[in-house]
């Protein structure tokens, strides 16, 4: 793993009142994406449209496609291509993108996809909040696959792990989602993007050797294949179909045990890697609070509340939210009465919750169907209700 | 901590307001502000609004509840949003374009003819920068330095001129009420007998 520095070019150093959809766009470009392709939706338009008006600056391709599904498609081919990419959607454009995102998790694409939440199912509340597409983005495509997703609470946050999930996607080859909201999207606050040199990256990790031995799908010491830029010179092969390490198809079981395997391992076996959370207060805690995004800033308020009427409340909020931190809340969930997890949805990220404290911990969820933020109020409740 | 709502219709500036204020406060008045703004069916001409929530910590809950001020530069904008208003809050409106019921409560309430002082400098466009101005000087919630230091890229370049003449109109006509209000009422004079 190669590290960088961010080409000055693209980074927009110094203190901005941006919303957290300006601040993806800004994040990506800070973080060398050169080709973006999407389609308008709201309430993501936003990244779209600073995209597209910054990139002539610094040198790259916006492309407003026809559909979400050629948006992904157009990804791929770009990202082979040899640039960082990415695009930007929501609610139904998530839905369209699925198929697209199987094939880059299957042809071991990095690429970057930002989902600004909207209520759902369907058309739902374009203009208003959810967090409602925690589980599709980990299981919305067909067959067994792997992603990263990771979850801002803020515009700073939507720059910074902007950063981040291109870095992640760069590792590991694989799609990685900042998976935000209409609320953090259409919020503004104050973001500082820092100097050039105090971004670092990762560059991709190229292959060098004989043209004629490459070998797109053979991992190497780290799990992680090689990969070239389309037009080197370079020969290969790569389908959806089910492949060896050249990348042809080979229909078969034996063949299908190599190589779906390693799509998911290559991110559940460095999870530890992977997976950032904060913690605050858990030590001591009776009672802990998982959330993410902006439920878990309305979350703080709650537990100050029930702090000061004297529960001990810990929370953990999941900066990473796919790989999900199992094993840190198996071994919290031996010490306390019961964990609490608030989310914009109506039962999604709770699920992982109690797969993983494993019947040790009751879990109580505090459930919201989108449209706004919860009342604090309510959380509070949840937690008097764990406590006792 | 405090919650702030400008409204009034498409097309005035009135989410600009928020982000000017909101820009200000975050990044010259050493203060957290999150703006936030109505997405609805808003149109050019209906009620619109951007709202503030302003802190010396982070900023947790993003949305307003009962804000402390209110400024409507509509008659529709003032209709829907005043009776969120705090009891003891501070009300701002445009006095040509918002006929105000008697203020409830403790509430204070301000005018200012700001689409007129705009027209008188030229352009009735940059009246949200008079009432912005106003803004600044009655209420104190942020410096008049900060408010001009965050217009430029929030202003168009070439009218920078214009709306900074604009916020200086309204802020000297909001100093002026406030020094007004400090001067001792005229006692009624006794006729002698």
């Amino acid at each position: 793993m190669k590290k960088t520095k961010a080409d000055p070019k693209g980074v927009l150093t110094g203190a901005h009142y941006l919303d957290g959809d300006h601040a993806l766009a800004e994040g990506a470009l800070a973080a060398g994406c050169r080709f973006f392709a999407g389609y308008p939706i709201t309430p993501s338009t936003e990244t779209a449209e600073r995209f597209a008006e910054r990139i002539p600056m610094v040198g790259g391709v916006f492309i407003q496609m026809e559909d979400e599904l050629a948006s992904i498609a157009a990804l791929i081919g770009a990202a082979w291509g040899g640039k960082k990419v990415m695009t930007v959607t929501s609610g139904p454009g998530f839905s369209l993108m699925m198929e697209n995102i199987g094939l880059a998790c299957m042809l071991e694409t990095p690429l970057v996809i930002a989902n600004v939440q909207r209520g759902g199912p369907s058309t739902g509340l374009p203009t208003l909040t959810g967090q409602q597409d925690m589980m599709q983005v980990k299981w919305g495509s067909h067959g067994d696959y792997a992603i990263i997703a990771l979850s801002p609470d803020s515009p700073q946050e939507c720059f910074d792990l902007c950063v981040e999930a291109f870095n992640l996607s760069e590792i590991y080859r694989v799609p990685t989602f900042v998976m935000t909201d209409e609320c953090v999207g259409h919020m503004h606050e104050k973001v500082v993007i820092p100097p050039a040199e105090e971004i670092e990256l990762v560059e991709r990790k190229w292959y060098t050797g004989p043209k004629d031995k490459y070998l797109p799908f053979k991992p190497d010491t780290d799990m992680i294949p090689f990969m070239v830029k389309v037009g080197d010179g370079y020969r290969f092969h790569i389908t959806g179909l089910t492949h060896d390490e050249r990348g042809y198809p080979v229909i078969n079981a034996e063949c299908q045990n190599v190589c779906v395997p390693h799509l998911v391992d290559k991110i559940n076996l460095n999870a530890d890697k992977i997976i950032k959370i904060e913690e605050d207060e858990t030590d001591n805690a009776e009672v802990i609070v998982i959330s993410y995004g902006i439920t878990s800033r309305v979350t703080t308020r709650a537990v100050r509340k029930a702090r000061k009427a004297g529960i001990k409340v810990g929370t953990i909020r999941l900066i990473t939210v796919w790989p999900f931190p199992e094993k840190r809340i198996k071994e919290l969930a031996k010490k306390i009465k019961a964990f609490v997890v608030p989310e914009i949805n109506y039962g999604q990220m709770v699920y992982e919750v109690e797969r993983s404290a494993f019947g040790q911990a009751p879990v109580i969820h505090v459930p919201h169907c989108g449209g706004w933020v919860h009342d604090p109020e309510d959380i509070f409740k949840a937690i008097k209700e764990a406590s006792k | 901590m405090t919650e702030i709502r400008f409204s009034g219709f498409g097309g005035q500036g009135i989410i600009r307001c928020g982000l000017i204020a909101g820009k200000a406060l975050s990044l010259f008045d050493n203060k957290q502000a999150t703006m936030t703004q109505s997405f609805g069916p808003e149109a050019r001409g209906s009620a619109c609004s951007s709202q503030l929530v302003v802190s010396d910590d982070r900023v947790l809950y993003p949305y307003i509840s009962a804000p402390e001020i209110l400024v409507s530069m509509s008659q529709e904008a003032y209709e829907k949003y005043e009776p969120e208003l705090r009891d003891d809050g501070l009300l701002l409106i445009d006095k040509d374009l918002v006929k105000a019921k008697p203020p409830r409560g403790k509430i204070k309430s301000y005018s200012i003819p700001s689409t007129r002082f705009a027209e008188e400098l030229g352009n009735r466009i940059i009246a949200n920068l008079v009432m912005l101005g106003f803004f600044t000087a009655v209420t104190r919630v942020v410096s008049p330095e900060a408010m001009k230091k965050a217009l430029p890229g929030l202003v168009p370049g070439r009218f920078l001129e214009l709306n900074i003449k604009a916020f200086d109109k309204g802020y000297e006509y909001g100093k002026k009420i406030l020094a007004d209000e400090k001067k001792p009422k005229p006692t009624k004079q006794k006729v002698k007998k």
